[in-house]
């Protein structure tokens, strides 16, 4: 090819010498760190090192930041999908009133309905009552979706009927009974003593983890190498795995220094015809299920709109709706399926959060669908639609949940929490409007 | 003009594309009104008209945006049920919209390749595969462009045409529609779009040629087709009628000696 007289398009950045000015800002665009994601990740440590500072080292403890992160689960599983809804430039107001729905179905049937078949403590009862839970939320979602997709409601007034509907329909399940306990297998979806899976199974998931992580950056490296594509430079890619690993054996380390309570571990002890008269041991909590929940269905949702024709799709819709339409994709169907996906999360999330209030009320999930829209927004996710990452969203109700988290142990009142609350989500949405502009 | 000898098909060869009284109507309102083209392989038709003169309907008719009321299309003589996007690309038709129909938020490769996506043995998406063949298509259209990572949103106007063209011509094209090709583009640009026009007409695609500009019509075109108020003024081919008489087609629906009047021709 010749040398080009006239570019119609410029070089890029990156394949401009840039002379006597390299140097860290060459080596931080050799990272190629996604900007936008390191800000967050900034802002969140920023807000725990704030906290930590305000209450007196209280905020970064083992403790509170397991609490923190199961606190989160919940409502990070519906922002992930949540993503997909607002990418495509739909919002879902019902996922609050979803998760109260299926949550009452998944209560009654666990608590009334299998016991009466295969009594109590049946080691079946929580796969089918989850099965349960993420095939009503589907259903319901799927419902929704059709009635936007094919009868051209628009979702914010399908899901604002539904807000309505699904909440009403939760009290109807049981006219407005609580229903408790729920089994004992299923409760540790909750997190809790029971819920977490203590120090070695931990580090065996970190490991798994690292090495994954690992695998994939190396097979993408390889892949495009082979292509002929440019590729990071070699230490880049060893920083990138070194940051990586560092973030997973981190949290490993955390959640395994956060000690189980001494009557727990003596009742254990006690089980096993062990002495208590020493000592108690140090034993630890280990991951929280509801978080490797979480955490599962972040990277599965960012397999999913990452890696997928249907991700693909999700996001040329959101890019131009009708140039999708006219490249031939049924964008109906994809509809349908996004609400789908979203409601089958809320189904999950309901699991999650009956667990670990270990009883089903029909005021379950009131105001999430607030908590998972600005989850969403505060990660980057643009209402014009077509930009979201799952990381993001996820990363978004981790700092919402740290804002209140931490608010509670300087002991700020309620009410001054939303106001709070309110004010970061507006002040986040404009700072990242912002950064877009600056983008141009 | 020996090239133009050539590219002028013998009346012998089949139409590669015909539309036969097509019809369509918005609200009781005639948009295209049994109109009735043809288009042969390696030939260039223009089709004429104002604003509102019903061109962009029927294209939209052929590229499946829309479905017809009544009439019948043909490709290379036989009759095809064109209702979506995807029953025209199956059929080999590829459109160039005037907006460009692209996703502004993903980038090149995406969109050259977006509802016919490459997928590794796993059932992915293979990115690495779509990027290196975009590479190789555009390399071919605007060997300079760079940017295969970057939405396209970020890209010059000449740039993101390209793209269109890209996803147009990718894959094996018979018929391309070229809906207001060089609205958006500066004069190199245009050049560089004329070119290709030329290139892929010696591949022996047909290509039909919407646009307001006569004069670009008049270098790429071989024939022309006038619509006004949805019904079709006349057939003529570029040789044998002067721009004057083409405008006074366009304008006052007024057939020329050297034009085959259709219904729509002023008495």
């Amino acid at each position: 090819m010749a040398e080009p007289s006239t570019t119609l398009s410029p070089a890029p950045p990156a394949e401009a010498p840039a002379g006597r000015r390299a140097g860290i800002g060459d080596a931080l665009r050799a990272l190629e760190l996604d900007t936008r994601m390191v800000g967050m990740i900034g802002a969140l440590a920023i807000v725990w090192i704030g906290f930590d500072i305000l209450t007196g080292g209280a905020f970064l403890t083992p403790r509170n930041l397991w609490n923190l992160s199961v606190q989160t689960a919940s409502v990070g599983v519906m922002a992930t999908g949540m993503v997909l809804v607002i990418v495509t430039r739909n919002i879902d107001l019902s996922v609050g009133s979803i998760l109260g729905f299926t949550g009452m179905v998944v209560g009654v049937l666990q608590a009334r309905l299998l016991p009466e078949i295969w009594g109590f403590d049946n080691p079946l009862t929580w796969v089918v009552a989850v099965l349960a839970a993420v095939a009503v939320g589907g259903a319901v979602g799927a419902v929704q979706g059709a009635i936007i997709a094919y009868l051209g409601v628009s979702s914010f007034i399908v899901t604002l009927g539904g807000l309505l509907v699904w909440r009403g329909a939760a009290w109807w399940v049981t006219t407005g009974q609580t229903v408790a306990p729920m089994d004992g297998l299923f409760k540790r979806l909750g997190g809790g003593f029971e819920g977490a899976i203590g120090a070695g199974p931990s580090w065996m998931v970190g490991i798994a983890a690292v090495l994954l992580s690992v695998a994939a950056i190396l097979v993408t490296r390889r892949r495009r190498a082979g292509f002929g594509f440019p590729v990071r430079p070699l230490w880049a890619e060893g920083v990138v795995i070194l940051l990586v690993a560092a973030a997973i054996v981190g949290a490993v380390l955390v959640v395994n220094s956060y000690p189980l309570p001494v009557p727990v571990v003596r009742r254990m002890m006690e089980a096993q015809g062990l002495s208590t008269d020493g000592g108690l041991p140090f034993v630890a909590h280990g991951f929280a299920i509801p978080v490797l929940i979480a955490v599962a269905v972040g990277v599965a949702m960012t397999f999913l709109s990452r890696r997928t024709r249907f991700g693909r799709y999700v996001f040329a819709i959101g890019g131009n709706p009708e140039a999708a339409e006219l490249s031939g994709i049924n964008t109906r169907r994809v509809m349908v399926m996004v609400f789908g996906l979203m409601g089958a999360l809320c189904g999950l999330s309901a699991c999650i959060a009956t667990a670990r209030l270990n009883a089903a009320t029909n005021a379950n999930g009131t105001l999430d669908e607030l908590y998972v829209i600005a989850a969403a927004i505060i990660g980057g996710t643009s209402m014009a639609g077509g930009v979201g990452t799952i990381l993001g969203a996820m990363l978004g109700a981790m700092v919402m949940q740290s804002l209140q988290s931490g608010m509670v142990l300087l002991g700020v009142d309620a009410p001054m929490q939303n106001i709070v609350v309110g004010l970061v989500l507006v002040a986040a949405v404009y700072v990242d409007t912002l950064y877009r502009r600056g983008l141009k | 003009m020996s090239a133009l000898a050539t590219a002028i098909p013998q009346p012998a060869t089949a139409p590669l594309v015909e539309m036969r009284d097509v019809s369509i109507a918005f609200g009781g309102i005639k948009a295209v009104d049994g109109v009735s083209i043809d288009l042969y392989p390696g030939e260039v038709v223009g089709l004429l008209g104002h604003n509102g003169a019903g061109k962009s309907t029927l294209i939209k008719i052929l590229s499946g945006a829309y479905a017809a009321d009544h009439g019948e299309i043909r490709v290379n003589g036989e009759t095809v049920h064109i209702a979506s996007p995807r029953d025209a690309k199956r059929c080999g038709i590829e459109t160039i919209y005037q907006t460009l129909a692209l996703a502004d938020n993903v980038d090149a490769a995406a969109n050259i390749f977006l509802g016919r996506e490459k997928l590794t043995a796993w059932g992915t998406l293979d990115d690495h595969a779509m990027e290196a063949e975009a590479r190789k298509v555009m390399g071919r259209l605007n060997p300079h462009f760079r940017r295969f990572k970057e939405p396209v949103k970020a890209l010059s106007g000449g740039q993101r045409q390209s793209v269109a063209i890209a996803r147009a011509i990718h894959f094996d094209a018979r018929v391309l529609i070229m809906d207001e090709p060089t609205a958006a583009l500066g004069p190199a640009e245009t050049r560089q779009v004329g070119e290709l026009v030329k290139q892929l007409k010696q591949e022996g695609i047909g290509i039909f040629l919407i646009s307001h500009d006569i004069h670009d019509v008049f270098d790429l075109a071989d024939r022309i087709h006038v619509m006004k108020n949805g019904k079709l003024v006349g057939t003529a081919r570029v040789a044998d009628v002067s721009k004057d008489e083409v405008l006074g087609m366009i304008i006052l629906g007024k057939c020329p000696p050297g034009a085959v009047p259709g219904p729509g021709a002023a008495a």
